[in-house]
């Protein structure tokens, strides 16, 4: 045991003792050992933070605790977690009960699909309190609108009638807290709270668990892979890896010197805000006018049209990009940035004709408004686009080989031998072995999944990647060096990209200009480090103040409440528009919206 | 919501036109003679062909159907051909056995079939999901008129316990009710399984498990209404279903419903008859289908009937 034995604060008795805990899960070459020995300590009013990429074994320690390892698959096979005097480790289903919610709590990483859609969020409240016996049943609601008030949930009145899908990310998370503290438990594990969630709504949730926690004396156990929200928040900080704890350290600690290469290696691929180094390769001058532009966009438009109404006529529209105009020059990175429906993967999308659109787009100087699907098709060839979520975006039942060479089928770029040629030779460029062509995704990793469908975007020689949250599923290490691929890529090519992002750290390492989008449209553009060093628009301010720091001396303080700001919908009735905001110059291309219509 | 319900109705009344036609035109084109059939074997050409006559078979098609639909119009259905009364006296006396058979054998297959989908699924991969699975198997392979007659056979005729036929007391209904019911509940035991498994594994469950909230409570408050959703879906899709059997049911049970009435109507090309009962049973579907819309949002919060 490595120096987490000692207890975290005051010498109180630890309120959870884990003891050389063992999770197996049975395979079908046998049964794997997915957490191997892990022991720690955690006290009243401590934050313990589990940090660790994929697979390390942090989720399966906190389902371990609540009792809640999916049977018959993963089992305890060795080691005791002890609550107080009671061990939980062999503890029946029946006995879990009393411990579940009442003594430890737990929310989860996607309140989106956390609560039941069926029931209101005054029966899924009530029902833990009566569960619990925390209350008498004419005291439940009550009892429940307080605790709504306890998570600053604005007019918890009608919160407490309201099915989840009337409720936004942020609220829903506030919601499972409110449930988890329902019964005043001594422990609460926060399984990737955040992770779901938008950077600001991010901040307001940490915000609201630290206070929480202040105000009840509760024991936190931190589960995240986010070492910017393990500086944020944690007393101390367990690294896992494959299982085991690679360093157990205070936070200030693990920060200033990890003492393992792992976990200074995983320091090391955090992207920090601040600190990129500035891209003196790309043709930053924001005036060049040697520079041509590959994507020209102006005044674009999509909107949505919602139906209803006797005759299922439009109701309203939801205005998703509103007048939006951006140019790509070659060789050039523009990010769009932005919280989850600002529009800013519309515009992706638009770009390459997957959804109907107004305005103008020209790719390579060549206009597609009004272009058949037949005469869109050399245009697309010149735009190829990855997406998030690798995994999905591949076919399970076809080789990576049949996939990357597909493209090229297609538009007739080449055929037989040369195409094997060609295949092998995208899959050397992007990092990856020829002779792992004939294999299926699910034999890849998450990052060689992203390559495959990076060498298959490659495979028609684009002049324009679209990058749609390209690296945001993946673990920061191996994002790092897929980044570091696109990097490479757009250096030998010239490429463009059109980075798509809500993650700020990484948008500052690739992009050479950023746009800030907001309900549809730009709230500040410019160059990078006028943007994001040098911020004008409120809106872009709050974003960056709210992306959590990897540093835990620069902790911030308690985020402005943003209630109000969360309520604004880029939905309009027929006839009704948005209000447009204009832009106006500040210096060297840097572009900032008025203000007048949009502070809150 | 009128709006919604108005706007459902009015598209409801456009399928049914459309089926008055296509059923019209597909008994247009059958080979076999109204007129013979009435007239009888030892008819001469001149008597058919004066029935022919008579009953305006004679007209072009779109004359026929123009005159059938007028009548619709005004609530007439014509007169059977064969058994000298109004097509809708005919129904209107056959019309309720069927739909209580009808109603019976929905609650039949629903409380058989959900039950077996929620045991199965709670004991998936268990001895008794195993065995339940093949019941469900035989169930949906199963003819309904084998089931019908087994059924008879040992319950009626061996045991006795029930009535061999007819209509009339609750024991009557019995047996009937199954038959019918028993294809459905095979259907819905799988969906209701499959249902519940992929509900079991949501993440709401997960969230139910660490509330502390007892296995019962669980799998009754948060899975079953959850993993029911689909299936209301399909309860109005299935009286289409029931339609086909009850044709059969109703023969071996010697049940008087309008399963029998078309029955001998298809025999004897009774064409009004057949257009009466098609309508009826079509008015029926379509009606189902509308009830299931009409009943999600009630369970469903984030359906919304605009």
């Amino acid at each position: 045991m490595s120096g987490t034995g000692d207890t975290g604060r005051g010498g109180a008795r630890p309120a959870l003792e884990v003891r050389d805990l063992t999770v197996q899960v049975a395979t079908e070459a046998g049964a794997k050992t997915v957490l191997d020995g892990l022991s720690f300590d955690l006290s009243p009013g401590e934050t313990l933070a589990l940090a660790g990429e994929s697979g390390s074994g942090k989720s399966m320690t906190a389902l371990a605790i609540m009792g809640l390892l999916p049977k018959p698959m993963a089992r305890i096979a060795n080691g005791s977690i002890r609550l107080g005097g009671t061990e939980l480790s062999g503890l029946g289903e029946r006995g879990y009960r009393g411990i579940r919610s009442a003594r430890i709590a737990m929310i989860f990483q996607e309140p989106m699909t956390s609560l039941n859609p069926l029931m209101t969020v005054e029966r899924q409240l009530c029902e833990v309190l009566l569960e619990h016996g925390a209350c008498r049943r004419a005291e439940a609601p009550g009892r429940a609108l307080r605790l709504l008030r306890d998570v600053r949930l604005t007019e918890p009145e009608r919160r407490l009638k309201q099915y989840p899908h009337e409720l936004s990310g942020g609220m829903r998370q506030r919601v499972m807290i409110a449930i988890a503290l329902a019964c005043e438990p001594e422990i609460l594990i926060a399984d990737e709270p955040t992770t779901a969630l938008d950077v600001t709504v991010q901040a307001e949730i940490l915000d609201l668990i630290r206070a929480l926690q202040r105000d009840h004396g509760t024991a936190v156990l931190m589960i995240t892979h986010d070492m910017g929200v393990v500086a944020e928040m944690a007393d101390r900080v367990i690294v896992l890896r494959a299982g085991r704890q690679e360093e157990a350290a205070p936070v200030e600690t693990l920060f200033a010197a990890p003492r393992t290469e792992y976990a200074r290696s995983l320091l090391d691929a955090v992207p920090r805000l601040g600190t990129a180094p500035p891209r003196p390769t790309t043709p930053d001058a924001p005036d060049a006018p040697d520079a041509r532009n590959v994507v020209e966009v102006e005044d674009l438009s999509v909107r949505f049209d919602i139906a209803g109404g006797l005759l299922n006529r439009t109701v309203a529209r939801v205005h998703a990009v509103e007048g939006v105009s951006f140019h790509i020059r070659a060789g050039e990175t523009l990010a769009l940035v932005g919280e989850s429906g600002c529009g800013k993967s519309t515009i992706g999308k638009a770009l390459l004709g997957l959804v109907p659109w107004q305005g103008s787009i020209r790719i390579d100087g060549v206009e597609t408004q009004g272009r058949s699907r037949a005469a869109m098709r050399p245009v697309l060839r010149d735009v190829q686009m990855v997406f998030q979520d690798p995994g999905a975006s591949l076919d399970s039942r076809m080789t990576v080989g049949e996939q990357v060479a597909e493209p090229m089928k297609v538009h007739g770029i080449a055929r037989g031998a040369e195409l094997t040629d060609r295949c092998e030779w995208l899959f050397r460029r992007v990092g990856l072995s020829p002779d792992m062509l004939s294999r299926y995704p699910h034999e890849f990793s998450g990052g060689q999944r992203q390559r495959v469908c990076i060498a298959r975007a490659l495979g028609l020689s684009p002049k324009v990647i679209v990058a749609d949250e390209s690296v945001s599923a993946l673990d920061v290490s191996v994002q790092a060096r897929v980044l570091d691929l696109l990097a490479e890529l757009q250096e030998q090519d010239g490429l463009s990209y059109l980075f798509i992002s809500h993650d700020m750290a990484v948008i500052e390492q690739v992009a050479d200009r950023v746009t800030v989008m907001r309900l549809g449209q730009v709230m500040e553009e410019g160059p990078r480090d006028a943007v994001l060093r040098d911020p004008r628009h409120p809106y872009t301010k709050r974003l960056l103040a709210a992306v959590p720091v990897p540093d835990p001396t620069l902790r911030r303080g308690p985020m402005p409440d943003t209630a109000g700001i969360e309520e604004a919908s880029p939905i309009f009735p027929v006839g009704r528009a948005p209000e447009r905001v204009t832009l106006h110059d500040l210096a060297r291309g840097h572009r900032v919206a008025r203000q007048a219509a949009t502070a809150p | 919501m009128t709006g919604y319900l108005v706007r459902r109705l009015l598209e409801s009344a456009l399928i049914l036109l459309g089926i008055t036609f296509v059923t019209f035109v597909l008994l247009y084109m059958v080979p076999a003679d109204p007129a013979r059939q009435i007239a009888g074997r030892s008819a001469t050409a001149a008597t058919v062909a004066n029935i022919r006559d008579q009953l305006g078979l004679n007209d072009p098609l779109l004359v026929q159907y123009g005159r059938y639909l007028a009548g619709l119009l005004q609530g007439d259905m014509g007169r059977s051909y064969l058994q000298r009364a109004e097509v809708s006296t005919l129904i209107a006396a056959r019309l309720p056995a069927s739909l209580m058979l009808m109603v019976t054998a929905i609650v039949t297959e629903l409380v058989i079939g959900l039950t077996i989908g929620v045991v199965a699924a709670l004991r998936r991969n268990r001895a008794a999901d195993h065995s339940l699975m093949i019941f469900s198997f035989v169930a949906i392979s199963a003819p309904q008129f084998v089931i019908g007659i087994l059924l008879l056979y040992v319950f009626a005729v061996q045991l006795g316990w029930f009535p061999i036929g007819g209509y009339g007391t609750p024991a009557h209904f019995v047996l009937p009710s199954i038959t019918l019911g028993l294809l459905g509940a095979g259907w819905y035991s799988r969906m209701m399984r499959s249902s519940m498994i992929e509900v079991l594994g949501q993440d709401l469950v997960r969230t139910a498990r660490a509330k502390g909230l007892s296995r019962l409570r669980i799998v009754t408050r948060h899975v079953m209404p959850n993993a029911i959703l689909p299936i209301i879906a399909m309860i109005g899709i299935d009286i289409g279903l029931f339609m086909s059997g009850i044709v059969v049911v109703e023969s071996v049970f010697g049940w008087p419903g309008i399963g029998q009435l078309a029955w001998q109507a298809i025999q004897r090309v009774d064409i009004p008859v057949i257009m009466g009962v098609t309508m009826v049973s079509a008015t029926a579907i379509v009606l189902g289908n509308l009830l299931a819309d009409l009943v999600a949002p009630l369970i469903d919060p984030r359906i919304k009937t605009k």
